[in-house]
């Protein structure tokens, strides 16, 4: 008789299937966005090897150039750029969603507090190409 | 007492990777990966380059974009493989794998960076 309670009964668990964020826009986005760290690290390595060919000297650095003229190479930038573009713009617009301020009992609208960020990246933006390019 | 977590300071570095990211990232491969080795800009010549990269405040500055990026990358990817591809199980050498390359770069980054001539 006591045979039947001798474990306790299971929690119910749905399995979830491992496709799961393709079902829906916004997870597929979230899962994009996560995906967004795989051009940060691509960029990483490709600036570290910039910086090797240029300690190098001025013919490995030519062969650097060269490398990036390559088709596979310009498409890989140019998908990693869309990605950190992404990222940029995802990671902007989560401070509106972190801090709801109130003035006068209405909340600021969410473009007005990413509006900062964006000020940033342009001013960041603007001064990362006049030192590279006054040359 | 129970061990204390280092999870706010890898999300810290996360974070802070996070922003280096978004504001520096997206100009530095526009110009070096997109617009110079397709021409629509000139590309500075070998001595600039080097005059500006060898400067203390741009090597201090690439060695933090670089590191900064690998750690953003590292705790972003490992969650993206928890909840992504929901493999938990592997967490350990998930995390070991993220956050050792992380470590690994930083390390490269530095000794590239101080070899500059």
């Amino acid at each position: 008789m006591s045979s039947s309670i001798q474990h306790p009964p299971r929690s119910y668990r749905r399995r979830v299937s491992t496709y799961w964020w393709l079902g829906r826009w916004p997870y597929l986005k979230f899962i994009l966005r996560e995906l967004s760290s795989i051009s940060v690290t691509w960029f990483v390595v490709q600036t570290l090897l910039q910086i090797s060919a240029l300690s190098r000297g001025p013919t490995q650095y030519m062969e650097f150039e060269a490398w990036l003229r390559r088709p596979i190479v310009l498409s890989l930038n140019a998908v990693s750029f869309f990605f950190i573009v992404f990222h940029a713009v995802t990671w902007f617009n989560l401070a509106p969603k972190a801090m709801a301020i109130r003035v006068g009992g209405k909340r600021v609208p969410s473009l007005l507090i990413a509006a900062p960020n964006y000020l940033a990246w342009l001013v960041a933006s603007v001064a990362v190409a006049w030192i590279v390019l006054r040359g | 007492m129970g061990k204390r977590s280092n999870e706010p300071f890898l999300w810290m570095l996360f974070s802070a990777g996070g922003v280096a990211a978004a504001l520096l990232i997206p100009i530095h491969l526009f110009l070096f990966g997109l617009a110079f080795p397709l021409g629509w800009l000139e590309a500075p010549g070998y001595d600039t380059l080097l005059a500006l990269a060898r400067h203390p405040v741009t090597r201090l500055y690439l060695f933090v974009l670089c590191s900064l990026g690998l750690f953003h990358w590292a705790h972003r990817f490992r969650y993206t493989l928890y909840d992504g591809l929901q493999i938990k199980h592997l967490n350990e050498i998930i995390n070991t794998l993220c956050y050792g390359g992380a470590i690994l770069g930083t390390v490269v980054a530095a000794y590239l960076i101080l070899r500059i001539p």
